[in-house]
This record gives C-alpha cells, structure tokens and sequence, in this order.
C-alpha cells in the first residue's frame, strides 16, 4: 500500500512539474561581481584550478603523448618558440630566428636571460642535449617521428645512426642551428612541442627515471612542479627564476585528472573548479540558459570523421557504396542537435587553417532530400535494397559522445537506406590496436587533431605508407600530390597541391567527413586572460583571477 | 596453545591460496587483447621491440611469472605501464591509505548505524519505527551508489553548498563525508536489517522469555544475554560486507574523484597496465585472506563464551 | 520415492506454502512481479515506438501524454517508456540467466563434494576457500574488459564467479541429508552414485535453492547496473534497468525523469524479490537466519 502511494505521488512530481517547458536554474550562488569596480582588479588568492581529464602518463617532455601531459608541460617548460593567448607564434625560449635562403637551415638567437627553476642559465645546447634525447631510441620516446624533419632524424630513430648526427648544433651559449632534411613550412610550429623542449642535463644525469618527480625537476618555463599525486592532482607554484616572472600572476596552478566529464561538470558548479576540458552534449542546453557566460566555444584544428575499411569487402573496390553512406547522413542533425556545441559539418578531412578553407565535395550544397535520393540511387547501383540490405559494424572507443553520434548515424542509415548496423566499442587501447590491423573493422571512427598550423598534418593520414592510415587507402596519383607538396616552399602553390589532393581524395570517399572540432570549455568568469584558439594552447602564465564578491542587490538562489 | 596452532594452520593454508590467485591473476591479465603499447601514433618496429625488451615481454609466460612472483616477494611489484614516471609499489602505497580510510570508516560507519537502527527496530517490532526503519532499509538495498553518490553531491555540494563535490582536498574529514555515506549507506541498510531480524530472533528464544517473566528489567536484558548472541550473525556479515565495500569504493572512487585503488584498478583495467591491475588484485586478496582470518578467529572468541552463558 | 517419502515432501511443501501466503509483503511482493513481468513483455508491442527509434525534435522531451511519449524521452529522442520495458526484458534475463548458470555450478558441486566427502570434499572445499579469497568483482571487471562485452559473456561471468556461496550452502546441506535413510535405501537397492545425487539429494535442496535464487537475482542486477557505470554491461542498441540508471543519474537535475522511472522499477524489483526471498526463508528454513545472503 506504502508502495503505490509513493509511486502516485512521484508520478505526481514528474508529470505535475512537467507543464512548465523552460529549465529551472538552481546553479548555487552564482551572482557575483566579478573584477570589481573597473572590471579588473584581481583577487588575493591567484590560484587557478583546471580539470585536465586522463592522468598524464609522464612528465618526461621526450616521452609525453596526448593533450594532458602537453597541457602541464607548457606551464613547466619554455620551447623555443612560444604562442600567445590568440595562438600567434612568438619568441620562447630563442628571442629570434632566421631561416636561410634555401629553407633548410635555421639559426635561433637564446634569450639572454633565460633561466632554468634552479638558477641556471638556459643555453643553446640544452636544446642540442633536448632534440638529442628525443630522437635517441633509448629514450624510448612514442613521438619521436614527429621530428623527422630535422636533419638524420629518421636514421637515428631507426637505430642505424648515433644521436649526435642529428643536424642540430650550438655555436657558444646564446646560438642555435638547426637543419632540415627538406624545406618545412610548419617546421615553427613543432618547436612548441613538448618533444622539442630543452632538458636539463645534470638533473636528468643525477636522477634517472626520477627525474621527472617534484622536488628533482627542473624546467624553464613560468611554473614548477610541486606536487604530484596520482588520480589526484597535480600542483604547480610559481616558477621564480622564470626570466618573465614578473608578469606571471597566478601562485599555484592545480591540474586535476577527472576523466568523468560528469564529475567534473559537478565540481565546476560546487564551484570547485575553474576550467573544465570539456563538456557533455546532453547538458549544453542547460549550460547554455544557466551559464551562458561560462562556456566558451571555439573552432579546433580536428577533423572527425568514419573511415572505411577499404582492403576488404564490402567497401574494397566500391566507391558507390562508400558515397552512398557518407551522402545519407544529415550532418546539421549532428552538428546541432546530437552535439549542439557549434561543430561545423565537414566533407572534407581538412579543417580550416590560415588561408586554407576547406575543400567540400561537389555535392555539399545540395538538400539532405537530394543526397538521400542520390544515396539510394547508390546504395541500389551497389546492389543493396531493402530486401537485400547492407550488414555493417561500427567500430568506436568508448565514450558517451561517440556513441550518441554512431546511434544518429545508424538510425540515419536505417532510415534512409535500410541498412542495420551494429555497434561495438573497446576500451583506446584494444581500438587503437583493431583498428590498425584493419582485419576486422568495417567501419571505424577517427579524429585527428593538427600537430602543427598546416594541412598537411591531415593530408599525410591517407598517404598509402603511412601508419596511420587505417583505411587503407592507396592512391597513386594522391601519393604523388602529398610527395610533391612535401618539398615545396610555403607558399599558395603547395597548398594548391594541398587542395587538388583533397579533390582526388573525395572522389574515392575512402572516409566519411562529419564534422571539424571545435574545443568547448567551461571557464570560470573569475579567469581572464585565456582565449579560444585553433589549436587549443593555453599557458598558465597569461592567466589573472579577478576578484569576486558578492552581488548586494538581490539573494535569489 | 590451541589458539595458535588455529591461527597458524591457517596462516599456512592462506600461502597455496595466495599463489593461486597470483597465477590465476597473472594469465586472465596476459591473456587480454590490446597491449601496453598502443596508442595513436604508431610506434616504430623498433622503438617497440625496445619498449617489450626493456619491460621482459618477450619472455615466456611461466617464466615472467616466477619472475614477478620473486619480485613481489620482495615489495617489488613492477612498474606501471600506464603511469610511467611511477612503480606500481609506489602507486599502490599511496592509494591504500585513501582506500584504506574510506573504506574502514565506512564499515565503522555501518556497523555502529546499522546494529543501532536494527535494535531500534527490533525492540519496537510491528511500530512505525519499525516500518520506517525497515522501509530506510530495502531504499539502501535498492538504490545502487552511482546513483546515491550524484544525489548526495548534489544536495550537498550544489545546492546547499556545505561539503566539497570531489577531490582530497587538503585531507581534511570535510572531503570524507559525502564519499563514505555514498559507501556505507547500503550497508548500513544490510545490517539494520540483519540485526533487526537477529535481534528478534533472540528476543523470541526461551532463555529471554525466561529472564523477562522473572522480572528482569529490559535494559539489563539486552546487554547482558541479548547482544552477544544478536552480533553473530553480523560478525559473520563482516566478510561480504567488507567485498561490498571494496568494489563500492570503485564507484565511490571514480565519482569523488578520489585517488584510492579501486579507482586505479578500473583505470589500469581499462588501459591495459598488467602490473598495476595484478599488483592491486594480489594486494586485495591478501588484504581479505588476512581478514577472513581475523573474522574466523573473532567467530572463535565469541562463540565459546556463548555456550557457557546458555 | 516410496510413497512414505512422498508424503513428507508433500507436507512440507504445503507447509511452507502455507506460511508464505500469510505473509503479505511476499505475497503482494509475487504479484508485483507477474503484472512487471507482463508489463515488459507486452509494453513494447502495445507502444507505437521502437527501442531504437530516434526523433530528433523530442530529444530529452518530459513526459507528455499528448505526444505518447509518457516517461518522456531520452538524449536522443528515444521513447523512455519502450526502453524501460525493454531494458526490463534484458535485467530480469541477466538476473535469471546468470543466477541459473551459478545455480547449476553451485549446486552440481557442493552436492557431489559433500556426497563424496573425505579428500575429495576437502580438496574441493578447498578450491571453493581459495576463490572465496579473490576480489570477485575484479575477476568480473577483468573478464568482461579482456574477452569483450557480448550479453552472454555477462551470464557466464557473473554466474561463474557467484556460485560459490551456493556451493558452500549445498554441500553443507548434503552432508545433512547423507545421513538420512532415504540415501542408505537407494544405496541398498544399488543405484550409483551420480543417481543418488542427482535424484534424491538434489530436490531435497529446492527448498534452499528457491530462497537463494530468490535473494541472489537483485543481487546480480545491481551487478550488471555497476558493469554499466564502468561501461562494460550489456551494449546499445540493447540497455539494461542499470544501464539507463546510469544514463539518468548522469542528467538528474536535466532531465529527471530519465532516472526516476528506470529507477522506480528497479527499486520496485529488488524490494519484491527481497521480500519474496525473506518470505520464502522464513517459510522453508526458519532457522537459517544466519545466512544473510546479501
């Protein structure tokens, strides 16, 4: 009896409340005044807490991967080149450089006073002793690659030449050189990785593997480490020997690995956190009436896209097919419905970059009843029908976004085609390995985000050799583009090669454009000094806590 | 001397369990796909045989059993695959005392509510107090944590403001509340229940129908005959309750963002960190072996003495 | 059976049925599962909707009787309704399933360890101590993240690591019933041992196996709820009571209803098969208390 009145009374609640359509905004106490009176006074405690999803695997800059690590590394090193808070390359470490006539040999000019936490001074060869280290296979580094542009790199990570032939070299304390294997137009913008940093010798000398814990790093750039617990969080305090130290604000700088995007979202609103890495699709409604001046949407460098398994049936050799289902989904749908962040339908792999838009295929335009029509068209010239329909498998690594957005594109595939589609997820690890033994993915999710400000960070996915081209796509004529465009000048030549490979590219369809990235942040009003940037940089050392204190005028909740 | 010999025919009995669960643990690890390796950009072939080289991968798997055996026997439970800058002796020394601190004060937690709200019960069986508290206990029972754990935060921590979401904080009990009600309250239900219903049982038995028609006053009823034989049951409960707490305090963990080893192990399962995820199970196990002892001779102690009073 | 035996079986049966009609709560509790049984296999076809259908103008809609989505909708415009009673389908199987499979293990091998006794028994009690020892769970975790998440594997793994309690209960009541007359007739009239075991030790468990079965089902619901929290229980387009508790526990203060009704059935579920276990105890075995199997 106790039973039925308790489930007549919640159905009560839900169903009697359920009249009203807006959401109800119980944020906790969020009117505040933030900056006082002119906007920008700044409070007395400069701590800055930000949520930095999975736990860094290490805090070695050689042997980092993934957004994490970089996101830390950037406050407790200084590469030779830096970004401002809007993305724009400036000096770091190196107050100039100059790049020789044939492109293939740069000169950097270090910084005079330059220093290192423990009061050494930031020379050219720590840089030498850094870009060393990185390609030494001993150092057992998973990104080395990325420095195959620089003289010999390729043969010393192979094992066949020694670390010391790599074509970099200082001449005295204040001068590096560094040559290239061929002209690279984006070669500035690796300097800003983690894997080009410099190290500190002795420190790494005298300490081993340890030398990455608090207490026995050593960095250059504005913070230092202090604490590191495990799944906790990690401290960061000011670095006082940073040569722009006096322009840093903040004291302490939390790095919290909260990989439950919902946990996180909750401590945001307990207001104990003041930066989120991002954000869940289904709570931006909610987000965007109760806290619209805390999200911060910008467009990213990152394609995401399905790729074909095109060394196997059915998709081997069947360009229709492939059309087909890429024409059938209706991309505004995911966009803004499923994800509702902003992101921008793509039909291309590569996002836009500086004076490279993206180049849609010629069917972009058309309505989604157009595409469906000439989707079916497809799918009945491939030899599918209702009656016979395609059985297909989409492979995706587990996370709440991913599955939201493969359901949509089944549902949409069934709908419009017939086709039935199966869903299956594996932990990053076990997907990574699937997908690159192409044995048995059908269809895989994928997303790339630019290493560096150039197209050709994306365009060289689907080079036939390269590892990282799960699809298996093998072109000749896209092979020989992405070569050529290799050894070319920056320039609107290279990237007309660029464009004409991305044409090629998309008659083939041996991937399935969805959308381009944009990164969504929570951020505290509290923050200043942080803005929305292409490839996602933010750096500590820019950032101000502005005072906040009560509003006097009104207590609603 | 009986006593002894009990607790080290036991002892040695626990050793062959211990090796099993180690060699049990060792091969569902190494049978698992995906390797530690993986990950986006692919690795040079020789970067990767490097990396196995160097981690003994390429050994024999009975042969990088002992290997491990050995080394665990000495502390040493290997690095972690996922956390590279760490040892898994490392990591494990300093997730237990969080896991450790949760989780004890969530059974002190149990024990002390549940027995208390079970007695309440029982003694006023058939009253609302009895309804309520039997009502209180199937809610525990059925609202799983990951669903007690958000309500509380939100309750708490949103709307009221009055205790953190999340995170260790600076250690202080302020960030231990939430955590260790999410972990205890289905517990607490558990053994209200027990209680309740061990309670009246005993309250039932002719011995204190005996005491009680001769005029005993209740009070010295209760403490003297009532409770001693009412505990057994929940001292036999202890054992479950403490596994109910372990894999809840993986839940717990993860949602509260806490850095104990319930939530190193789904994180090492998940990411394929071998030494992590044995380290922790051959951790744990030893962990239950010694309790189960304890339990066993804790049973000991309070049941002779019963069969004297009677 | 001799007639004389019947008759004992009989009684005790009518007994026990007897007591268990008294108690309301168990009761109440059997018929709250036949109208939830019929409600998830019948829900579905009553509905206009299917599990899988999106609508992406009704994403995370309240309930509306208007638009026939009466629990509302989900994150992607799925009927909530539809779901639940799916998703019932799915954890009352998982529940059975794999109480089923430990039932079997169980009872196979406490019955023939405590028929055989001396080693054997021990050894195998032994086994039973050992994996006693292992964080159980763990195993479960290891196994559904290593060797992939098909519903089936759900069954076995749950099943395979939850029979040992009912060994442990069944051996020790097989001990009891080895001494009674009955064993020592069928020994003198020359059946095997394997007969013996399976033909006349075995239904004297039911009674021990009904309250267990009873008690453990919640049991390995919530199970496969927390499999679902750590994204290892049963996969979309699929779902699971847990799985959409999950889901709704993430978007309490959004959408509300998406854990409420979920939750309601859950709940509901586990008190009624709780209550049934306790009645069922009480009738058959009033004096096990001790064994708490929770």
């Amino acid at each position: 009896m106790r039973l039925k009145v308790l489930t007549l009374s919640l159905l009560l609640f839900v169903f009697g409340c359920g009249k009203k359509q807006e959401i109800d905004c119980i944020v906790g106490n969020q009117d505040v005044i933030v900056g006082g009176k002119t906007g920008q006074e700044l409070s007395s405690t400069q701590v800055f807490r930000k949520n930095n999803g999975t736990e860094p695997g290490t805090l070695d800059p050689h042997r980092a991967e993934g957004v994490p690590a970089s996101n830390v590394l950037r406050d407790l090193f200084e590469g030779l080149v830096m970004e401002d808070p809007s993305g724009r390359y400036i000096p770091g470490a190196a107050k100039s450089w100059v790049l020789s006539e044939d492109a293939k040999t740069y000169v950097f000019t270090m910084r005079d006073n330059g220093k290192w936490s423990n009061g050494d001074d930031v020379k050219a060869d720590d840089f030498v002793y850094g870009l060393r280290r990185s390609v030494d296979p001993s150092t057992l580094s998973n990104y080395s690659s990325m420095l195959y542009p620089i003289k010999n790199a390729r043969d010393i990570v192979l094992g066949k030449k020694d670390p010391e032939t790599l074509g970099v070299r200082s001449e005295g304390p204040r001068t590096l050189i560094i040559e290239l294997e061929e002209p690279t137009p984006y070669f500035l913008s690796l300097l800003t990785h983690a894997t080009t940093y410099a190290a500190h010798r002795p420190t790494v000398e005298k300490f081993g593997a340890q030398f990455t814990r608090p207490g026995n790093l050593v960095g250059n750039g504005a913070f230092r480490l202090e604490e590191w617990r495990v799944q906790s969080h990690i401290k960061l305090a000011r670095n006082t020997e940073y040569w722009d130290n006096k322009n840093t604000n903040l004291e302490e700088v939390y790095y919290y690995p909260l990989d439950d995007t919902n946990s996180s979202f909750k401590r945001y609103r307990a207001q104990e956190l003041d930066f989120t890495e991002t954000v869940l699709a289904e709570q931006l409604p909610w987000i965007r009436q109760c806290l619209p001046n805390d999200l911060k949407i910008s467009p990213y460098f990152g394609s995401y896209y399905y790729g074909f398994n095109n060394t196997q049936p059915p998709f081997k050799d069947n360009p229709k097919l492939r059309t087909a289902l890429s024409m059938a989904i209706d991309r505004s749908v995911i966009t803004d419905i499923i994800l509702g962040a902003g992101q921008i339908p793509s039909y291309s792999l590569v996002p836009p970059v500086k004076t490279f838009k993206a180049v849609p295929a010629n069917w972009a335009e058309w309505t989604q009843e157009k595409k469906n029509q000439e989707a079916q068209k497809l799918y009945r010239a491939s030899g599918f029908s209702k009656e016979n329909p395609l059985e297909v498998e989409i492979l995706y690594n587990t996370s709440d976004n991913h599955k939201r957005v493969a359901l949509a594109i089944a549902a949409m595939w069934k709908q419009t085609l017939g086709v039935k589609t199966t869903l299956r997820n594996q932990e990053w690890k076990v997907f990574l390995e699937t997908r690159r033994l192409k044995q048995e993915t059908q269809i895989y999710r994928a997303g790339w985000i630019g290493d560096y400000d150039d197209p050709y960070t994306f365009s060289q996915l689907l080079h036939s050799e390269n590892e990282m081209n799960h699809a298996g796509y093998s072109n000749e004529e896209y092979d020989e583009l992405i070569k050529l465009a290799a050894t070319k000048n920056a320039g609107e030549d290279r990237l007309n090669i660029l464009r004409q490979a991305e044409k090629t590219m998309l008659e083939d369809m041996p991937i399935i454009p969805i959308y381009f990235y944009v990164s969504q942040h929570l951020i505290s009003p509290r923050v200043s000094g942080l803005e929305g940037n292409v490839m996602d940089h933010h750096y500590s050392k820019y950032v101000r806590i502005l005072k906040t204190e009560a509003a006097t005028n009104n207590g609603q909740p | 001397m009986g006593n002894l010999k009990f607790i080290f025919s036991r002892l040695l009995g626990a050793i062959p369990t211990l090796l099993a669960l180690v060699c049990l643990a060792f091969f569902l690890v190494k049978a698992a796909p995906g390797g530690p390796f993986d990950m986006e950009r692919s690795l040079p072939e020789e970067v990767e045989a490097n990396l196995r080289a160097a981690y003994n991968l390429d050994d024999p798997l009975p042969k990088q059993l002992i290997k491990y055996i050995g080394d665990v026997l000495q502390g040493d439970f290997g690095p972690s695959f996922q956390y590279r800058d760490f040892s898994v002796t490392e990591l494990i020394m300093s997730g237990f005392p969080v896991s450790l601190r949760l989780g004890a004060t969530a059974i002190l937690v149990a024990l002390f509510f549940g027995t208390l709200i079970g007695a309440v019960a029982a003694l006023n069986q058939n009253t609302k107090i009895d309804y309520v508290v039997m009502f209180f206990g199937m809610t525990g029972i059925s609202v799983p944590n990951f669903v007690m754990a958000p309500l509380l935060i939100l309750l708490f921590a949103i709307f009221l403001n009055l205790l953190p979401a999340g995170g260790l904080g600076d250690g202080s009990i302020n960030n231990m509340i939430l955590p260790v009600a999410a972990l205890a309250f289905p517990q607490v239900a558990y053994i209200a229940r027990l209680t309740r219903g061990s309670m009246i049982e005993v309250l039932g038995s002719n011995f204190v129908r005996t005491a009680k028609a001769q005029g005993i006053p209740m009070q010295y009823i209760v403490l003297r005959h009532v409770l001693k034989p009412t505990l057994l049951p929940i001292v036999s409960y202890l054992g479950p309750a403490t596994a109910a707490i372990i894999t809840g305090s993986v839940v717990v963990e993860q949602i509260f963002g806490l850095p104990g080893l319930g939530r190193y192990f789904v994180q090492g399962a998940l990411n394929r960190d071998y030494t992590l995820v044995l380290g922790v199970v051959v951790f744990y196990g030893c962990l239950i072996i010694s309790f189960n002892l304890l339990v066993d001779i804790l049973y000991g102690f309070i049941d002779p003495k019963i069969k004297t009073n009677r | 059976m001799s007639s004389c035996e019947k008759n004992k079986s009989n009684s005790l049966l009518s007994d026990a049925w007897r007591v268990l009609k008294k108690n309301k709560a168990a009761a109440t509790s059997a018929w709250v599962m036949v109208v939830m049984g019929l409600m998830v296999i019948f829900g579905p076809l009553v509905s206009p909707f299917a599990l899988d259908q999106t609508d992406w103008y009704q994403i995370s809609a309240q309930p509306d009787l208007a638009s026939g989505h009466i629990f509302g909708t989900d994150d992607l415009g799925r009927d909530l309704f539809v779901r639940v009673m799916h998703g019932g389908r799915i954890s009352l199987m998982v529940g059975l399933v794999a109480t089923m499979v430990s039932v079997i293990i169980g009872v196979s091998y406490g019955s023939i360890s405590g028929f055989i006794g001396g080693k054997t028994d021990a050894i195998m009690m032994r086994v039973v101590d050992v994996l006693y020892a292992m964080p159980f769970l763990f195993f479960v975790i290891l196994l559904m993240v290593f060797f992939g998440r098909s519903i089936f594997l759900i069954f076995v793994a749950i099943g395979a690591v939850n029979w040992l309690d009912i060994a442990r209960i069944v051996r020790g009541q097989t001990l009891n019933l080895k001494g009674k007359e009955f064993v020592d007739a069928a020994r003198a009239g020359g059946a095997t041992t394997t007969r013996i075991v399976f033909k006349h030790i075995v239904p004297n468990l039911l009674g021990l196996v009904v309250v267990y079965v009873a008690l453990t089902v919640p049991q390995v619901i919530l199970v496969e709820s927390f499999l679902s929290f750590l994204g290892l229980g049963v996969q979309e387009p699929m779902t699971s009571w847990g799985a959409l508790v999950n889901q709704g526990a993430r978007q309490m203060e959004t959408s509300p209803w998406m854990l409420l009704f979920p939750g309601m059935f859950l709940a509901t579920t586990l008190f009624c098969f709780n209550f049934i276990g306790d009645g069922l105890r009480d009738a058959l075995d009033p004096k096990d208390r001790t064994r708490e199997s929770g």
